[in-house]
């Protein structure tokens, strides 16, 4: 008996272990397998579009189909309603609860997938600090160059924004990408963004923070690897004759 | 009309009245004229949403209106018609009562409601007037130059309001219901609405206390949100949406109820499987209702399993709901339905409430919400499920008591002309903003210069603004002109079953003379019993 249960409980520890294993596994992506967040933001998206549409169009046809077929015919008319059994009143309760639960859940799945996607950061993801101001975004690079408004990415690599903020909220929002996190002064946030290849993005600002905050935008500057990392040597360059100077 | 003794009709006698009916209609009355401006701030920010660029005004008077428009429609408008206006109309009637059980401290609920417009309309007029949104996050609002101190006093007021109101009616529903009156026999509305002030009860005094820590944190220098001082901004967040979330069911569960009495008494049947409307549906969202404040804070930063947690348990109210909306079709089925005015408003509730409700799926799932949150796919997702849907209940509750509240009919075409515009302009106008907001625009945005192709879709949603406004001002007509020159009306118009069409039109002081006698086999529902 005894040892029955040491077996159950080893079993157990071993699943858990083999569990740890597959998520520990999923922190670990590298290269290569870097998620698709707005192309899984897009099919869960549209998933969960038909299914709402699928449960809107019952609810909606059956609603219509009432609403014509008993239309009152003489002064005075009454419904005739079936009486429910007991059995029935219950059914009627559960057996939609049941299925509107297993919607929720199947949904609930799925979303928990890509929010893990969202929430964890592809190795050697390239780092960048953000300070929001009211109302301007303040990027700074690993290397140490700065930029306001305007955040240059190497296409190809995955990038990892740190974000707080000197003053009220603000709201990193990137519409291209599907993806948006907030910045609170007293606190750092993060969120991760994949620039396929070279192009502009818009970066909008979601959270109100007062008079100009419809125009605290910017924009994201993917450029081709080999010219990314020449603009940052001319700033740090640039950055190193200033300090040179302001040294001197 | 017969005048029974005190009962007048000069300014004093309703200015100091204790009637619940006349405590109700003066609800109306202020809850409407805040619609009206609210509403008219609605209009003029769509004009200046309808093209790109300064239209109409700078930023800082558009935020002090969008301010207005949200707060004022909340505070001011919805939860006043709904529990103060009906609540107070009909509760008494419903359920066979003289009065209220406390009448004084009725007078008093309305009267610190009145005081709160006052404080609220005063936002025009000062010099500092707020534009911290209805929602008043700090830092902003500690930092904003705008009068804080307006909006959280506006809140007090209102909320104290409701405190004292809800305290009042759920006395009254338990011990003054007329003999033979049994739980299993109140209407739904009842039960809906006593749901309603129960979570008020609750959560009220969480919203009280984060306003009030706002108001110390900017004039008395208390540091509860100021992270410099070890204070946290989240802090406010989490304990704003405690409260105002359960506030959407606040307005949700009297909307239902209000509904279901509609349905119900033009379709002349019973309401289908009334138990599990009532413990399924309505306790369900009593209960679920305080588990999912955090999907508002779902890009706040807060933990990853928090918000994952909170997918789930804000997913699971569409089973409450969901059976509410299958106790309402239910009640069609095999009916006599009569399409009235407030019927009609009643099948565009449906059909509004299925799309808004059906659009809060996405907004659960966290990743989803990662891209839509704080755009305009929720303004228009909320519009649906609460502001407009509710509104629809409103109207139709108005027209549905008329007779009663009057002793005068309204005007059938004026009334299902005023539906039908509305209809179309509440679709045009908020479909278009999900998929405006679906194209990445984000919410409180003066202007949309980064986003020059979405113009055209703004100026229809603007276009639609407009044909609701005046889907308003047909409804407007049609009760001045059913004071005016309806026709007298019959003490139970619409032959309904429930207790409160049993007395005369409109109902004398007291109500009941006598009180009704319900014999055994009565039911509010008992349609087709024959
Ligand atoms: C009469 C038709 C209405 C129109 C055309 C309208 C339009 C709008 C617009 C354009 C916004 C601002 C969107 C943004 O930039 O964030 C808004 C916000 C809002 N509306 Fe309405 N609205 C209407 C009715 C209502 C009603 C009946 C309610 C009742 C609850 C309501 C409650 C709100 C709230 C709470 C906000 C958010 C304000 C904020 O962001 O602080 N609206 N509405
Ligand atoms: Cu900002
Ligand atoms: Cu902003």
């Amino acid at each position: 008996m005894i040892r029955k249960i040491i077996n159950v409980i080893c079993l157990s520890f071993l699943m858990l272990a083999a569990a740890s294993t597959s998520y520990a596994e999923h922190e670990v992506r590298g290269f290569g397998k870097i998620p698709d967040l707005p192309g899984g933001w897009q099919h869960l998206f549209n998933e969960m579009l038909i299914d709402i549409t699928v449960i809107g169009v019952i609810f909606a046809g059956i609603t219509i189909y009432f609403l014509i077929r008993y239309r009152r015919r003489y002064a005075g008319q009454e419904g005739r309603p079936p009486r429910l059994s007991i059995a029935a009143a219950i059914g009627w309760a559960l057996i939609p609860a049941f299925i509107f639960m297993a919607d929720d859940l199947y949904l609930a799945a799925e979303g928990w997938t890509l929010f893990n996607d969202y929430r964890t950061v592809p190795e050697n993801a390239y780092e960048v600090k953000l300070e929001g101001q009211m109302w301007s975004w303040n990027f700074k690079y690993p290397e140490g160059v700065e930029t306001v408004n305007e955040l240059r990415v190497p296409a190809g690599t995955p990038v990892l924004v740190r974000m707080t903020s000197r003053d009220v909220i603000h709201s990193f929002f990137l519409p291209d990408f599907k993806v948006k996190e907030d910045l609170m002064p007293g606190r750092v946030t993060y969120l991760w963004f994949y620039p396929k290849e070279p192009g502009e993005h818009l970066i909008t600002c979601a959270e109100f923070c007062g008079v100009l905050h419809s125009s605290m935008r910017g924009t994201i500057i993917a450029l081709p690897k080999d010219e990314f990392n020449k603009w940052i040597e001319d700033e740090k360059r640039a950055l190193a004759e200033e300090e040179a100077k302001g040294g001197a | 009309m017969a005048h029974k003794v005190g009962y007048g009709q000069t300014l004093k006698e309703w200015i100091f009245t204790i009637d619940h009916k006349r405590i109700g209609i003066l609800y109306l009355i202020g809850s409407l004229a805040a619609f009206a401006v609210a509403g008219l701030m609605a209009i003029l920010i769509r004009i200046e949403l309808g093209s790109i660029g300064p239209t109409i005004t700078n930023p800082q008077t558009y935020n002090t209106w969008l301010y207005f428009h949200g707060a004022a429609m909340i505070l001011a408008f919805q939860i006043p018609a709904l529990t103060g206006f009906l609540a107070n109309y009909l509760i008494p009637l419903m359920i066979g009562a003289k009065d209220m059980a406390f009448p004084r401290l009725n007078a008093l609920s309305l009267w610190l409601f009145w005081a709160g417009i006052v404080v609220a309309l005063l936002t025009f007029v000062i010099p500092d007037s707020p534009d911290i949104m209805w929602t008043g996050y700090p830092p902003y609002s500690l930092r904003s130059g705008g009068n804080t101190a307006f909006y959280v006093f506006t809140v007090h007021l209102m909320g104290f309001s409701s405190i004292v109101g809800g305290i009042n009616l759920i006395t009254t529903v338990i011990y003054m219901r007329a003999p033979g009156l049994t739980w299993g026999k109140l209407n739904i509305f009842v039960w809906s609405t006593l749901g309603a002030f129960i979570l008020q009860l609750i959560f009220i005094p969480v919203l009280a206390a984060a306003v009030t820590m706002l108001l110390f944190d900017k004039y008395i220098g208390t540091h509860f949100f100021d992270p410099s001082a070890g204070g946290d901004v989240l802090l406010y967040q989490n304990l704003f949406w405690f409260y105002s979330h359960p506030a959407v069911y606040v307005i949700l569960l009297p909307t239902m109820g209000i509904i279901y009495e509609i349905v119900a008494t033009f379709s002349k049947n019973r309401v289908f499987n009334y138990k599990m409307v009532v413990y399924g549906g309505i306790g369900g969202v009593v209960l679920l209702s305080g588990e999912v404040w955090i999907h508002h804070l779902f890009t706040s930063g807060m933990p990853d399993w928090i918000r994952l947690g909170m997918m789930v348990s804000t997913l699971m109210i569409s089973i409450p709901v969901g059976l509410l909306m299958i106790g309402l079709i239910g009640t069609l089925y095999k009916a006599a339905i009569q399409y009235t005015t407030p019927m009609l408003y009643a099948v565009g509730f449906i059909f509004l409430f299925l799309i808004g409700g059906l659009t809060g799926i996405p907004n659960a799932m966290t990743a989803i919400d990662l891209a839509i949150h704080d755009t305009h796919f929720i303004v228009g997702h909320f519009h649906y499920v609460m502001a407009v849907s509710t509104t629809f209940a409103i109207f139709g509750s108005i027209y549905y008591l008329f007779p009663k509240m009057t002793g005068k009919m309204y005007n059938e075409t004026l009334g299902k002309s005023g539906f039908i515009i509305s209809f179309i302009g509440v679709n045009v106008t908020f479909f278009t903003m999900m998929i405006v907001g679906i194209k990445g625009m984000p919410r409180r945005y003066f202007d949309y210069q980064q986003f020059p192709q979405l113009e055209g879709l703004h100026f229809i949603v603007t276009i639609g603004a407009f044909i609701i406004g005046l889907g308003a001002l047909i409804n407007l007509i049609a009760w001045i002109h059913g004071l005016a020159a309806g026709k007298k009306a019959d003490d139970n118009p619409w032959s309904s079953r429930s207790i409160e069409w049993m007395t005369t039109t409109p109902p004398p002081p007291g109500n009941f003379h006598p009180i009704p006698e319900l014999s055994e086999d009565w039911h509010p529902y008992g349609y087709g019993n024959s």
